[in-house]
């Protein structure tokens, strides 16, 4: 990839909101790698409430729904396994970053309404899922070394990847 | 006469034909959904067999066929649905797309 491009790429992330994840994975700890799954669904509710006042295609909203709905069980059932394994989430430079460049985003879709609102609402829904999803993948799962909390970021996995299709899908059907 | 010889034995040997041909009962297949997966993903079953899903994730699920039907799967439910045609199905979860399974109806 040539510089030039590499540059577009990032401004472009940058752009919507996503800071590319800086982690120095064999610093990340267990009560940090809770935090940082703990915090990505708590921005993404965040970011579905926007969409339940900002838009009226019933696409969208579905989605959203869907994101408030999983992303509440999901951390649930991380504070359930937290609290079984004696893990008290930690912050970090990684959940702050996010955080960051997420509130950032919802202060821009604030401002959106309706068409406007659901392409950047939908293409940062698909960038975020996958922007946690190579996270999970390459650092986070690898990472972590509690079994369980393991086998719940895997799983976690898998739904934050059905969620990226999903939205990629409720993308390209946008008019 | 004719009641004893004749027509007493060809009912009794009707009945037992009838038997003979008599179409297998309706199956109910289940299949798990857990931790973002159908278990088994591929299942076979006949015409007229129902396919029950039991949704053990916190997560609301369905069993969806693109332009077919469509089975919601509340978290902690279930949900069912019979094959009346032969044929192979490839199904999804409308809400997590990277959920699939396949079902092969086969004829009676």
């Amino acid at each position: 990839m040539t510089f030039r491009s590499m540059l577009s790429v990032a401004v472009a992330t940058a752009m919507l909101g996503v800071a590319p994840m800086a982690m120095a994975a064999d610093q990340l700890t267990d009560p940090q790698i809770a935090h940082i799954a703990v915090t990505a669904g708590a921005l993404d509710i965040d970011n579905a409430k926007l969409a339940l006042t900002n838009t009226s295609t019933q696409a969208v909203i579905d989605f959203a729904n869907q994101m408030m709905k999983d992303h509440a069980a999901v951390n649930e059932q991380a504070a359930a396994l937290a609290q079984k394994l004696g893990v008290t989430p930690e912050d970090n430079p990684t959940s702050q970053a996010l955080t960051e460049a997420q509130t950032a985003e919802q202060a821009k879709l604030a401002g959106l309404k309706d068409a406007a609102f659901d392409k950047e609402y939908m293409a940062n829904e698909v960038e975020f899922h996958k922007m946690v999803n190579a996270a999970l993948e390459t650092t986070l799962i690898p990472a972590a070394q509690n079994p369980e909390l393991k086998s719940f970021l895997e799983t976690g996995l898998k739904l934050f990847q059905g969620h990226q299709q999903h939205a990629e899908m409720v993308q390209s059907e946008l008019n | 006469m004719l009641r004893t010889r004749v027509l007493m034995p060809l009912a009794a040997a009707f009945a037992l034909g009838l038997a003979g041909v008599a179409p297998a009962l309706a199956e109910t297949v289940t299949v798990t959904v857990e931790n973002m997966e159908f278990t088994p993903a591929e299942i076979t079953v006949k015409v007229g067999d129902t396919v029950e899903w039991v949704n053990k994730d916190a997560l609301d699920h369905t069993a969806t066929v693109k332009d077919g039907w469509d089975v919601m799967l509340p978290a902690g439910g279930s949900g069912s649905v019979t094959l009346d045609t032969a044929g192979e199905l490839a199904y999804f979860c409308r809400f997590h797309p990277n959920m699939t399974g396949t079902i092969t109806v086969t004829a009676n």
